[in-house]
């Protein structure tokens, strides 16, 4: 029997005598917590497995086109406005350091790697978790709680093939694009602030980007927003779609708390699996 | 050799955490019937019907399914089964960002192979049906909620379904409405031929459509048979339950709610003598199905509506009380009224529908016909004379025979 079909009340194991009880009462919450886990994390897998293999059907061509544009074409100008100013930052910060240095001259190097590598695919990830994200965690869990996703299973439509997949083709379409746009950005931002405000060398900003930056560094990028496009799509719909499932809150409510559970976790998650892709990729 | 079930619930039991909802559910819904779920609010009606799409699975028991257990059937056999079935949802379960077009086409868009315009035009001929050709291009949000029930409605039957499940589809609804989305229930399942089983609380408009009723009272079924038979129920649901739920007067006519009009006659009969008598009258609206198709179900409910208002107009001011015995017919009887009294009473009560009543009706039927429409209907009235020692259902049965017309309404001019 599957750990997650146990009667509540039925007795995992029968209580060792002696100081059993209170080991017991200290690892049981640990206990009940990894197996929670496991089970969400099984369930999530299968979801995405679920939803990615009915992506490939002429039907969603018109679903996934709407969803590049809500995931992608929407989130293009808050990506723009957050490259802008990171690059402008790294740009200052990056100029200051080197100056002490003397090494001005690698600030296109510093700026453009920076970028690329690190804080192009986290910091769009992050953007588009929080502008799309959450949208789609509260349409879901929406529909959910209003019954539409019943509906469509009446109607013979599967749930996850008709909302989840298009929006999987779509993130995996648009986070990459995203990702480059941000870094595009980021650059003229790191441009504007370390060359025209500082006095930076722009021949050398140029020049160093071009000498500096290699296709392992794009690659590694793109790698990273594909992860992270899977995790934040997985997580977001799954919160969204399993917002009744909530034990905490009920209706409009859980909706909410799925909402913030769906951009916290997503948003976790993009930190700490870009610690693991990273040491991969080095 | 007894007629095999199409579906048929088997000691079903189902609860939500510690709270039991169905505990032993047994019944049968049989083809090309409308069977009609009744109970009070939150007794689980809704979670019986869930059970028969799948949406909630049983904890004990068995649904069959034309004599198959359905969690035993082959992916390809469920598909099949769930294929045939539509369900209407008492919160409509419209999709909020689609319009009412968008939302009606999108059973026939993933689920078929047909092409855009054999899809438009299946879907259109829903929508005009249910009289939402104005708001097609409208999101749900920005129509009333009769009309998000009837977008819902369209949904259901878009897709030609062999069964659909209505839960609820009438809450919501003025008495027209109500009476003309039941009349349209009863109309498609004519037409397409399906089985419905339905959820309403609408008593007794409900039983003029229904073959069969089912009384879910504590946890389980109670009842299931004819709305004939209902009458004659000797059970605790009878008195708590059926008689908070049914209305004393019908919503769409006025006029009394047959158990209430039997109670009354019985009281009224009772004490008069041997040898007086009292008459009996029989109204008819033929061609009710013609005004439905020609016009609207809103238009045949209508002329139902001022039938039976001028039916209390003029045998309620003489002691007179009045039902609807079926979909498009009235009973009235007169206590105290002999033959020729009730003759003379119905001599004024045509010339005034006559002239008003049918003038009014063609008038709103002046802004509904398209030019090129023609249709006729009738309204015919029988009349006899009973005795208290006279079965009445016999006297109604002479009242029938005696019928005879007295207002018509041919091509759009009314005599």
């Amino acid at each position: 029997m599957a750990v997650d079909q146990l009667p509540d009340n039925e007795p995992i194991a029968a209580a060792p005598k002696g100081r059993g009880p209170v080991l017991a009462l200290i690892f049981n919450p640990f206990g009940r917590f990894g197996i929670r886990l496991n089970n969400t994390l099984g369930a999530m897998a299968i979801f995405l497995a679920r939803a990615f293999i009915q992506i490939f059907h002429y039907k969603q061509v018109p679903e996934i086109i709407n969803q590049v544009y809500f995931i992608g074409a929407k989130s293009a100008s808050i990506v723009a406005l957050v490259g802008f100013f990171t690059g402008m930052v790294l740009g200052l910060q990056l100029y200051y350091v080197m100056n002490k240095f003397g090494a001005v001259g690698f600030l296109g190097t510093a700026v453009a790697l920076s970028l690329i590598r690190e804080l192009g695919p986290v910091l769009a990830a992050i953007m588009i978790t929080a502008r799309a994200g959450s949208a789609m965690t509260a349409e879901i869990g929406i529909q959910r709680i209003s019954e539409q996703i019943d509906a469509l299973t009446t109607m013979r439509i599967d749930p996850l093939g008709y909302l989840i997949s298009p929006r999987i083709a779509a993130a995996l379409i648009s986070f990459p694009i995203l990702t480059a746009f941000f870094d595009l950005i980021g650059i003229l931002g790191g441009y504007l602030s370390g060359v025209v405000l500082m006095g930076a060398s722009p021949g050398s900003y140029l020049y160093r980007i071009d000498a500096s930056v290699e296709w392992i560094d794009v690659k590694g990028g793109f790698i990273k927003s594909i992860v992270f496009a899977l995790l934040v799509i997985t997580i977001c719909c799954f919160q969204g779609y399993f917002t009744h499932m909530r034990r905490d809150s009920y209706g409009s409510k859980s909706v909410s708390l799925s909402t913030t559970s769906a951009v916290v976790l997503s948003c976790v998650m993009i930190l700490v699996s870009d610690y693991v892709v990273t040491s991969f990729l080095l | 050799m007894e007629q095999q079930p199409l579906i048929e619930f088997r000691n079903v039991i189902k609860s939500f955490g510690e709270r039991t909802i169905l505990s032993g559910v047994n019944f049968k819904v049989y083809e090309g019937e409308v069977t009609t779920i009744i109970g009070l609010s939150g007794t689980g009606k809704s979670v019986t019907l869930k059970h028969i799409i799948g949406l909630l699975k049983p904890d004990a028991g068995e649904i069959l399914y034309q004599g198959k257990p359905i969690n035993r059937m082959t992916r390809q056999e469920w598909n099949a089964y769930i294929g045939r079935i539509s369900y209407m949802f008492q919160n409509n379960a419209l999709f909020d960002s689609m319009t009412v077009f968008e939302n009606v086409a999108l059973p026939l868009k993933r689920t078929t192979k047909l092409s855009r315009k054999e899809i438009e035009a299946k879907a259109m001929a829903r929508i005009q049906q249910t009289e939402l050709t104005e708001v097609a291009h409208k999101y749900p949000s920005e129509i009333s909620g009769g009309m998000q029930k009837r977008a819902a409605l369209a949904r259901a039957l878009v897709t030609d379904p062999q069964i659909v499940l209505f839960d609820e589809p009438t809450t919501g609804q003025d008495p027209i409405r109500k009476n003309a989305i039941l009349g349209m229930i009863a109309e498609y399942k004519k037409k397409i031929g399906f089985t419905a089983i339905l959820i309403s609380h609408e008593i007794p408009d409900v039983f003029f459509i229904s073959n069969r009723i089912l009384a879910l009272w504590d946890k389980k079924i109670v009842f299931e048979g004819t709305p004939e038979q209902m009458e004659n129920f000797d059970h605790p649901f009878h008195d708590e339950i059926l008689q908070s739920l049914e209305n004393l007067q019908e919503d769409i006519t006025g006029l009394y709610s047959s158990r209430h009009f039997k109670i009354r006659y019985q009281t009224e009969l009772a004490r008069r003598g041997a040898d007086e008598s009292y008459a009996v009258l029989m109204f008819g609206f033929d061609n009710m199905d013609e005004v439905s198709e020609s016009i609207s179900h809103d238009a045949a409910q209508q002329t139902l509506r001022s039938l039976g208002n001028y039916i209390r107009k003029h045998f309620g001011a003489v002691g007179g009380f009045s039902t609807r015995q079926s979909i498009n017919e009235f009973a009235t009887i007169l206590p105290f009224s002999d033959l020729d009294e009730a003759r003379r009473i119905l001599e004024k009560f045509t010339a005034d529908f006559q002239e008003h009543g049918m003038r009014e009706l063609a008038e709103t039927f002046e802004k509904e016909i398209p030019q090129d429409q023609c249709f006729d209907f009738v309204i015919s009235v029988g009349m006899a004379q009973g005795q208290p020692q006279v079965e009445i259902e016999s006297v109604m049965e002479f009242a029938r025979f005696d019928k005879k017309p007295i207002a018509t309404f041919q091509c759009g001019t009314r005599r």
